[in-house]
């Protein structure tokens, strides 16, 4: 799960970051993070379909990372890219749609973090379940956030939106079928 | 492909000029010649063409500008491999690892509408034998990165008068090569090709309006939009047109590119202006690459006391 940050390291030996390094880091982190979320949604139906059923408990140090990755993207945003120049933040974070629901995604999955604890599964118990639903709508958050961000070429985040109406199509499959 | 009109017209030349044309023939000629035997034998390398265009224009004792600014230039490598050139790629390192797929040579210019000299015109004619300046300008993207560049080039506004544009030229609009079999951003119709962009006459006229062939005191890269290009400073870059083939004076404002792709986004003037955001992002500060922390973003950025007046009256709010 850390490869993705070796990989960038070494690109930084090797080639460097390119003329507009903090853009490279931004998307880097950001490509990962969305990545890795995503990855998340992928256990359950892969456990359904495969009957993989140990690979479960690697579902909750994913989906940490996955946080690891997007607290990486904000603080390449703040510190990187606006070196803290608040007044801007804010003024991205209520102006600019993209920023606005990729900063909503951010605050959403932080109680999802904090929850994670084995002792927070027990006590919250059915409660736990339906808190942690809320990665169907983070996860849609952060790919509208990359694909309103482009300028113009949407093949990208398109693709990610394909994998996540594929990942969620599943659940659909499967709750439906329940009820039959 | 880009040319249908046969017709050659020459351009207002001086007497010093009449040598240099007809040696320019006599080449033109033993060009075509060895074309055709380089087709013949298989083996189409334009490097061992002998240089054309490019070899008639005079990169030696290019002289200085009093426009140019006195900022930090931007590093070669960057200006070079960080390109929005969308018919060579959408990454910002695709146009340079593309670039070879841009055919520069031969080149030429076609140029129609108001006025009186229409035609087909090679590049030599536009740029040889002007004097070449260098115009170091900074360059603001829209995208609020910025750069500095020393650009080789001529004013337009005379090029542009030796082609007698009527009274009813009020506009003139320019086109990007047109070439989907080589271009491989052209393959794909993310913007709809060919790219076009416009100014108004009384802007393509302005001194600080330039035609670039060079930069960093050499021939333009393919991917900064070889062999020639427009340079406008006080606009976000996309104005400034590359690679171009058609000049087109008309009496109403053309449509442009970036216009037709995102109307409320980009507007046909686009002049730089810290007080009207990017509906997706801020305008007011940009981050001039090399450079950590973002800096202000300046007014026609930082030409104004040389154009604002070109707006006076002019809501620049509604007219963005």
């Amino acid at each position: 799960m850390l490869l993705p940050l070796v990989l960038l390291a070494y690109r930084f030996y090797s080639e460097g970051f390119g003329a507009n390094p903090i853009e490279t880091i931004n998307r880097y982190t950001g490509d990962w993070a969305l990545r890795i979320l995503l990855l998340t949604l992928a256990f359950s139906p892969i456990i359904r379909i495969f009957r993989w059923n140990n690979v479960i408990q690697y579902r909750r140090m994913v989906g940490l990372f996955a946080f690891f990755y997007v607290c990486l993207h904000l603080t390449s945003y703040v510190v990187l890219d606006q070196f803290f120049d608040f007044r801007a933040i804010i003024d991205d974070v209520f102006k600019r749609p993209f920023i606005t629901v990729g900063f909503s995604a951010f605050i959403l999955l932080i109680p999802l973090a904090v929850t994670s604890t084995n002792k927070m599964v027990e006590r919250l118990q059915y409660r736990w379940i339906q808190l942690h639903r809320l990665v169907y709508l983070i996860a849609i958050l952060a790919v509208l956030h990359f694909w309103w961000m482009v300028k113009i070429d949407t093949r990208e985040p398109m693709i990610y939106a394909i994998i996540l109406a594929v990942l969620l199509g599943f659940r659909l499959f499967f709750y439906l079928k329940r009820q039959v | 492909m880009n040319m249908l009109i046969k017709v050659r017209k020459p351009l207002d030349l001086t007497e010093s000029d009449v040598t240099d044309q007809a040696i320019y023939k006599e080449r033109r000629k033993f060009i075509k010649n060895s074309a055709s035997l380089a087709a013949m034998s298989l083996a189409p390398s334009f490097a061992m063409w002998p240089a054309i265009g490019a070899a008639n224009i005079n990169f030696e004792n290019i002289s200085k500008s009093e426009y140019s600014t006195n900022d930090e230039l931007t590093p070669f490598d960057a200006i070079t491999s960080y390109n929005n050139f969308y018919e060579l790629g959408l990454d910002k390192g695709d146009p340079k690892r593309n670039a070879h797929h841009l055919k520069v040579k031969p080149w030429s210019v076609l140029v129609t509408g108001e006025c009186e000299e229409t035609g087909e015109f090679d590049l030599e004619d536009f740029i040889s034998p002007a004097k070449l300046e260098e115009r170091i300008y900074r360059l603001r993207c829209v995208e609020a990165w910025s750069m500095v560049i020393p650009w080789v080039g001529i004013e337009l506004g005379p090029i542009l008068k030796k082609f007698k544009p009527t009274s009813k030229a009020k506009y003139v609009e320019f086109k990007t090569i047109l070439d989907p079999e080589n271009l491989p951003g052209q393959k794909r119709n993310v913007l709809d090709w060919p790219y076009r962009e416009g100014l108004r006459i009384d802007e393509a006229m302005h001194p600080l309006t330039i035609l670039a062939v060079g930069l960093y005191g050499k021939k333009l890269p393919n991917q900064n939009g070889a062999p020639l290009r427009l340079v406008v400073p006080w606009k976000y870059g996309f104005k400034s047109i590359k690679s171009i083939v058609s000049i087109n004076f008309l009496e109403e404002q053309p449509a442009t590119s970036w216009n037709l792709a995102g109307p409320k986004e980009y507007g046909f003037y686009s002049n730089v202006n810290p007080e009207v955001d990017h509906p997706r992002w801020s305008q007011k500060r940009e981050r001039r690459i090399g450079e950590f922390l973002k800096r202000e973003t300046l007014p026609f950025n930082g030409y104004a006391d040389q154009v604002a007046s070109l707006y006076t009256g002019m809501d620049l709010k509604q007219n963005f």
